[in-house]
């Protein structure tokens, strides 16, 4: 074996890996998040993992060794009364058993506490349109219609020779993000007009199905210092274009938001009533997160 | 044409008409085999080829080829000949030409319902795939066909609803055909427990499809109705619940995803002791552990739907249930790996294809456990991570293993052994790309791409770039495995009654090529005890 030549293509390779321009593509991993919650959420999926890759080694590793050692062209003689044990089989029934029960505790805190919603101090109506978003905020009236960027609409139709790396977060940007503090606890209240959509911000470690003719709920509280842009998508093939109703967070400290909701309030609360607010959201921030 | 070229040696002595109207008219178990594992094949290589235009489309991000609508028919269609029409009629196809083989049968019970269920399976995929030439195009919502969106959809809706109709009357008369010729035509002496794994397996796969396809069937009516007739069943606007039919809908489909892998488990049941030399360890403890694997396939089925807003008891109902199957699962893994232990191994292709089966089945358990953790899902859940965990299940599992039973019992088929090298190679090429092809998926997902895209964000670029080389690389070597088929037809070294050395089952007492007509005369109960499945000291 070249043992050298292995090292050095191993240090090779994770040196393409860990440098930073390769890092953003070659992505492998669930992302932490920005709340406590999705952290919790990140570390019960490395929990697994870890489980899962403990427990592959004990039994591929017996595998291997199996098919290695147990070879007719070795000169193997099978013992074809080895067909039952009793004693193997309770064990390899109860630790497993075990194992589960160890998984399930944390899972099942983790999940309560998704479940509990109360207490927010916003309340934010999301409701999915084929193929746009809509986000109302209750106690404001503040509404903002959220839609794919013009860039990305462009670069994204068949034979439009853009380049899609020349366009600025490529189907992950919109016109009207959703802006939302940090350090206060939302709540979501999820619907659809047409067909179900699903909403999904990677960051928050919330997926949400859009129902129409039903509503659902979730919340996020998202850390103080974790300010910034956040992208999603759409999780439900909803029809043509699923793949094209992206979902910005913009996360402000809470004074800034105020600052935000007030104005767009005072924007919103037209002379007409009856006329459509929406259009006249800010645009997004010029800076990319 | 390759449909002959299997009986022609026998028209001697078997009175059966010649030419195609043999085909349409057999009620031979043989002939109809023969039927379902051609018509599985093309299906395969029909369904593999829209993989091909979905890997070829996510190539590179940007639009290049497709429109997205076509795109959403491509994924549509391509699970739908998949799972109906490659995948249940191979496994159907095996149950036909093997069980009565297994079991000491004549044929099976009832012949002439084997011929109809069959033959409606091509109408069945004439309806489907005429969809792409109506007026709005193929199904495009999803095989899961989940309404609101799939009640968009254009002229082909109510075809693809007559195509699953006839797909599961298919199914449920192969079922209730295989169940009373297991339970009426053993041999006497074929005792319950003395039948080979790949029986069992089937006979409980066979309840499976009888609980669940008029389920299915009954969902998809609704849609009809909801489409055509006014009722609003889904409809919230008119007092109906669009969730309802997905909670109907996966009732349905759990247990059918067990319809897919439980035949298989069987498979490798037969294939890894006869090139351990050993036989099955804890055969009880298997056939027990597929019974609960079947029982649990009931309880799970909001697992699916982890993200639609369910109460916090049903969520953990759901998680908690689905963990349990991870138990039975591990007894058959465990016993498999505990009958090649202190065996004497040799690794022919059917071997290979089971071995790979073994690691790369086991890692679509371990992501399959992830994804039972409710919390964990909300983040896997429509994700790429998904798409890597059931292609990880169903290509290395269900696929690989029907691969690996074709080249068990190919030489009994044929009366010729095939090509081992190019099978090797077969085996080879398939394990390394379909690797290439579905693990960088599991970094797709966890980075945050969703499922039933056309197009992606420029971080997702490489990684389906890998994806999508793996996926050629797959989709051509399977050409490999037509061409051995009917290289082995046409000819090839002459195949002993028993094929390999460590083979045990009646199927082997037969000579090889099987003839048209066996076992008209049960075998005795001394060929049963000593062909038996697991080695009796009695």
């Amino acid at each position: 074996m070249n043992m050298k030549k292995l090292a050095t293509a191993i240090a090779v390779v994770t040196a393409a890996l860990a440098s930073p321009a390769a890092f953003a593509a070659w992505t492998l991993n669930m992302t932490p998040g920005i709340s406590a919650i999705s952290r919790r959420i990140y570390d019960l999926h490395m929990v697994m993992y870890w489980w899962c890759v403990a427990i592959a080694i004990v039994v591929f590793g017996f595998m291997i060794y199996t098919m290695v050692r147990f070879r007719k062209s070795q000169g193997a003689v099978p013992d074809t009364k080895l067909v039952h044990s009793t004693t193997v089989e309770i064990i390899w029934t109860v630790i497993p058993v075990l194992i589960l029960i160890i998984m399930a505790v944390p899972a099942t805190r983790t999940l309560i506490e998704t479940d509990d919603a109360s207490h927010s101090q916003l309340t934010i109506r999301i409701t999915g349109y084929q193929w746009k978003w809509g986000y109302q905020y209750v106690d404001s009236g503040v509404e903002v219609l959220s839609t794919l960027d013009r860039a990305s609409n462009a670069a994204r139709q068949l034979g439009s020779n853009i380049d899609p790396a020349t366009v600025p977060n490529y189907l992950l940007n919109v016109d009207h993000p959703l802006v939302v503090p940090a350090g206060v606890k939302v709540r979501l209240l999820i619907s659809a007009q047409d067909v179900i959509h699903s909403w999904w911000v990677p960051a928050l470690a919330i997926k949400k199905d859009a129902i129409p003719g039903f509503v659902n709920e979730a919340w996020f509280n998202i850390d103080a210092d974790k300010t910034g842009l956040y992208r999603g998508q759409c999780a439900e093939l909803c029809g043509r274009d699923h793949g094209f109703m992206p979902i910005v967070i913009d996360v402000r400290s809470k004074a800034d938001f105020e600052a935000w909701l007030k104005t767009q309030q005072a924007m919103q609360r037209p002379a007409d009533p009856a006329a459509p607010a929406v259009a006249t959201a800010a645009p997004a921030p010029a800076h990319t997160g | 044409m390759a449909y002959s070229a299997t009986a022609e040696s026998h028209e001697h002595h078997d009175h059966k008409p010649s030419g195609l109207w043999r085909w349409l008219s057999t009620t031979n178990h043989k002939d109809i085999g023969t039927l379902y594992l051609i018509f599985a094949g093309v299906m395969f290589f029909v369904g593999g080829s829209m993989a091909m235009v979905i890997r070829l489309e996510l190539f590179k991000p940007g639009m290049q080829f497709l429109d997205p609508a076509f795109f959403n028919s491509m994924t549509t269609v391509h699970a739908l000949a998949m799972i109906f029409g490659a995948v249940m009629p191979a496994w159907v196809g095996l149950a036909n030409w093997m069980i009565p083989l297994q079991v000491g049968a004549p044929d099976m019970a009832l012949p002439r319902m084997n011929n109809f269920s069959f033959w409606l399976l091509p109408f069945a995929f004439t309806l489907l795939l005429i969809g792409f030439f109506v007026p709005g195009g193929a199904p495009a919502g999803g095989w899961t066909l989940y309404p609101p969106l799939v009640l968009q959809g254009g002229d082909s809706f109510p075809l693809a609803i007559f195509a699953i109709h006839l797909m599961g009357a298919s199914s449920i008369m192969g079922a209730i055909n295989v169940i009373v010729t297991i339970m009426n035509m053993r041999a006497p002496g074929m005792t319950l427990l003395r039948m080979p794994l790949f029986v069992w397996t089937w006979l409980i796969t066979a309840y499976l499809l009888i609980a669940v396809m008029p389920v299915l069937a009954g969902a998809v009516t609704m849609l009809l109705t909801d489409h055509f007739f006014g009722t609003s069943f889904f409809s919230a606007s008119g007092g109906g619940d669009p969730v309802m039919f997905q909670h109907v809908f996966w009732f349905f489909g759990h247990p059918e995803v067990y319809i897919l892998i439980l035949p298989a488990f069987g498979i490798v049941s037969e294939v890894i002791p006869t090139f351990s030399r050993k036989p099955l360890f804890g055969y009880e403890a298997m056939v027990y552990a597929t019974a609960s694997i079947a029982f649990l396939s009931f309880i799970v089925w909001a697992h699916h739907m982890f993200t639609v807003g369910m109460p916090l008891a049903g969520e953990l109902f759901f998680m908690l249930s689905t963990m349990l199957i991870a138990i039975p699962t591990g007894v058959k893994v465990f016993n498999w790996s505990a009958t090649m232990w202190k065996g004497s191994l040799t690794f022919e292709p059917p071997m290979l294809f089971c071995l790979a089966f073994l690691f790369l089945f086991s890692i679509g358990g371990f992501s399959g456990l992830m994804l039972a953790i409710a919390p964990a899902d909300f983040q896997y859940q429509d994700t790429y991570f998904v798409v890597a965990h059931f292609h990880y299940v169903l290509v290395p599992g269900s696929i690989f293993t029907i691969i690996a039973a074709v080249y068990y019992w190919l030489p009994k088929w044929t009366g010729h052994m095939y090509d081992m090298t190019l099978a090797k190679w077969h085996f080879w090429l398939s394990t390394i790309f379909v690797n290439v092809l579905f693990f960088p998926q599991h970094f797709l997902g966890l980075a945050g791409m969703p499922r039933r895209i056309p197009d992606y964000a420029t971080q997702f670029a490489d990684w389906n770039m890998v994806s999508s080389i793996g996926g050629f690389g797959f989709g051509l070597s399977q050409l490999l495995f037509p061409y051995i088929v009917i290289k082995c037809i046409r000819g090839g070294e002459k195949a002993a009654a028993r094929v390999w050395e460590g083979a045990h089952g009646l199927e082997w007492e037969v000579p090889s090529p099987a003839p048209y007509h066996t076992w008209e005369t049960a075998p005795s109960l001394a060929v049963i005890h000593s062909g038996g499945e697991h080695w009796t000291e009695d």
